[in-house]
């Protein structure tokens, strides 16, 4: 059986024998996280005392069986330090953790037998062997018989295009193609739980795209998967997530469908103006007007976008009249739907640039 | 117990497939061969050299022996212990892997110690070729049919344990430490070399630094591969010699007993206090 993916036909990967599953894990939620927290303790150098720096509080999710869930927030939102701690490479500061029942502090050794990762954005692997080499010797690591190893290892590098360089040393690889590798090396295992984090970071927009409609593939083909993706791409976590947990600041902030979140400001009026750059002033009283309820404002070249949500469309009079009265020109606008950036801004106050810049001061 | 056995089997078989992938292919055959035969011979003929300087050339002491075949057998420290711990800084900061490794259903301790499979490889064809090259060149008089063959496999066996589970304490420390961290193994296999009459015997250092000489299994280990090859050297210094064969090998046992232990318990500690840190996959950026 073949299926259709972006513009190739590849084999079905539905002949992949799936791992044994515990008992009762299609009735125990998947993951489950109870006011789960994390403090990491920093200190600059010798002579300074150690600050904390909070990148989880309380954090709250069950993700059932079979969902494909999705963390979206900005760099420094605290989702990679939760997938470490699912993943049982670190230790919550408080609260619990459990994979399919199992804690992940107090049974890691059992949670390992259920899960698997892969991190976006980085070249891990061993320079010095082939793909097919790094990939197999995973595969060993987690028990897969060599011929079922080597098999799968052949369809899941065609799908990912990379099937040419099966016998490529791994450092001989772009930083992407390495990346796909490593993709590949999340999947070949076929856990019942997958940690993507950022998994598309730093592809092109093709091998993005073929990325998440993979991503979506797996998932379809085999109703007991659970895949946990964290992502700072709204249109990643739109498109694929079943359920979305909206995090910052090491807080989730919502969580809910993409459709129901996005539906909450339905009744609100949304508009993309272009106009000509405004002065601080203006800005100011465009952020004060009585019908803005969030604006955002982002430089382009020579010109300025004002992301605005008000409260009823007859508030953009208000809007049209403090930019006449200013002189600045009106070059395009636009009345939209709701999008996940618009929910973050209407949930955190200021747009997910402007959060990660204010995680993050020193980038 | 039978899933944790082949758990601890496939953790240990492919840690050596990979340590002798990474040890063997990272140059091509030939230079991998000159550089096994050049990189031991070198290190032998500095002592050489130096020990000829300072003797006046009096190859046909026993000293001389003494100190060539400690060497030799020294470098399984640097090979094994050091192979062990430096696995975590190569997946860690070189392969940025290691947190796959923890991720994966294996046993992280056996993993290391698989690690230095090929250290060990690679040492034993250093340790040889020095042999073999003291015999031909230098006079280092081994009779091979004299060899007490069970005694000196029993301590090489016994040793090489101790020196990975040594490694694997180091490992622990390691999984600990950010910054500098691979000056360590070097730092601790140089400061044994004070310490396990390797080159002299302990009775040269000061009585206050001898304790420490005695509590380490390295000495009793060097002493029995000595007496195995070339009985004569050992009965030609003091420090040891009112102990039988039978008594080193009890002492050498016990304390590498003791070595393991506490190798096993402080690698469980670093690692849990390496997730308590955040320290698994922390990197330098080096």
């Amino acid at each position: 059986m073949f299926l259709e993916i972006g513009n190739g036909r590849y084999p079905s990967l539905s002949t992949l024998p799936i791992h044994a599953i515990i008992p009762n894990m299609t009735t125990l939620p998947a993951i489950q996280t109870e006011n789960l927290g994390r403090i990491y303790r920093i200190r600059g150098s010798k002579k300074e005392a150690a600050r904390e720096l909070v990148a989880l509080r309380d954090v709250n999710l069950t993700v059932q069986p079979g969902e494909l869930f999705g963390l979206l927030g900005p760099n420094g939102a605290g989702k990679t330090t939760l997938i470490k701690i699912l993943t049982t490479l670190l230790s919550p500061s408080n609260g619990r953790a459990l994979i399919a029942g199992l804690d992940v502090t107090q049974q890691p050794g059992q949670v390992r037998q259920l899960i698997n990762m892969v991190s976006g954005g980085e070249t891990s692997g061993y320079g010095l062997l082939t793909v097919r080499e790094n990939l197999w010797m995973f595969a060993q690591f987690y028990g897969i018989p060599s011929a079922e190893a080597n098999r799968r290892i052949r369809e899941l590098l065609e799908i990912v295009g990379l099937s040419e360089r099966i016998n490529t040393k791994s450092s001989d690889l772009s930083t992407g193609l390495r990346q796909k590798m490593n993709i590949v090396r999340g999947f070949l295992t076929d856990p019942d739980i997958l940690f993507l984090d950022e998994p598309t970071l730093g592809l092109d927009v093709g091998a993005s795209r073929d990325v998440r409609q993979f991503i979506r593939r797996w998932m379809d083909e085999q109703p007991t998967r659970t895949l946990l993706l964290t992502t700072h791409y709204m249109v990643e976590a739109d498109e694929l997530c079943d359920r979305v947990a909206i995090i910052n600041q090491g807080r989730v902030l919502a969580c809910d469908t993409p459709a129901n979140l996005k539906r909450n400001l339905q009744r609100d009026a949304i508009f993309r103006l272009e106009v000509s750059p405004p002065d601080e002033a203006t800005v100011a009283a465009l952020a004060t007007l009585s019908g803005m309820r969030h604006f955002v404002r982002r430089d382009e070249e020579g010109t300025a976008v004002l992301e605005m949500i008000l409260h009823e469309e007859a508030a953009l009079a208000q809007v049209i009249n403090t930019l006449t009265q200013s002189d600045i020109r009106i070059l395009n606008l636009q009345k939209r739907e709701p999008t996940l950036e618009d929910v973050f801004v209407d949930l955190v106050g200021h747009s997910m640039a402007e959060a990660e810049h204010e995680n993050n001061p020193a980038v | 117990m039978n899933q944790n056995r082949t758990i601890y089997w496939r953790s240990f078989r492919m840690a050596a497939w990979l340590g002798w992938q990474i040890e063997s292919n990272w140059t091509d055959p030939f230079l991998f061969a000159v550089y096994s035969f050049v990189k031991p011979l070198s290190g032998a003929a500095i002592l050489v050299v130096m020990y000829s300087v300072i003797t006046n050339g009096a190859f046909g002491s026993p000293v001389f022996p003494y100190i060539y075949l400690g060497n030799a057998f020294y470098q399984y420290v640097g090979a094994v212990m050091t192979g062990v711990s430096w696995a975590v800084i190569d997946d860690r900061e070189h392969y940025k892997t290691l947190k796959y490794m923890y991720v994966a259903p294996i046993s992280i301790p056996i993993y290391l110690l698989g690690r230095g499979v090929s250290r060990f490889i690679t040492g034993s064809m250093s340790v040889i070729i020095t042999i073999l090259a003291g015999m031909w060149f230098l006079h280092v008089d081994i009779d091979v049919t004299a060899v007490h063959w069970p005694l000196f496999f029993l301590s090489l066996f016994i040793g090489v344990v101790m020196l990975a589970m040594m490694g694997l304490l180091l490992a622990g420390v390691t999984l600990l430490m950010a910054r500098h961290v691979g000056f360590m193994g070097e730092a601790v296999a140089g400061a044994l070399y004070l310490f396990s009459g390797a080159i002299f015997p302990l009775d040269v250092l000061p009585a206050w630094l001898r304790p420490i000489g005695y509590a380490m299994p390295l000495t009793y280990w060097l002493e029995l591969l000595r007496r195995a090859l070339i009985g004569s050297v050992a009965d030609a210094f003091p420090t040891l010699s009112g102990y039988s064969s039978g008594q080193l090998l009890a002492i050498l046992t016990a304390l590498t007993l003791l070595f393991s232990a506490a190798g096993i318990l402080v690698f469980r500690w670093c690692d849990y206090h390496a997730r308590e840190q955040g320290m698994i996959d922390a990197t330098t950026n080096y």
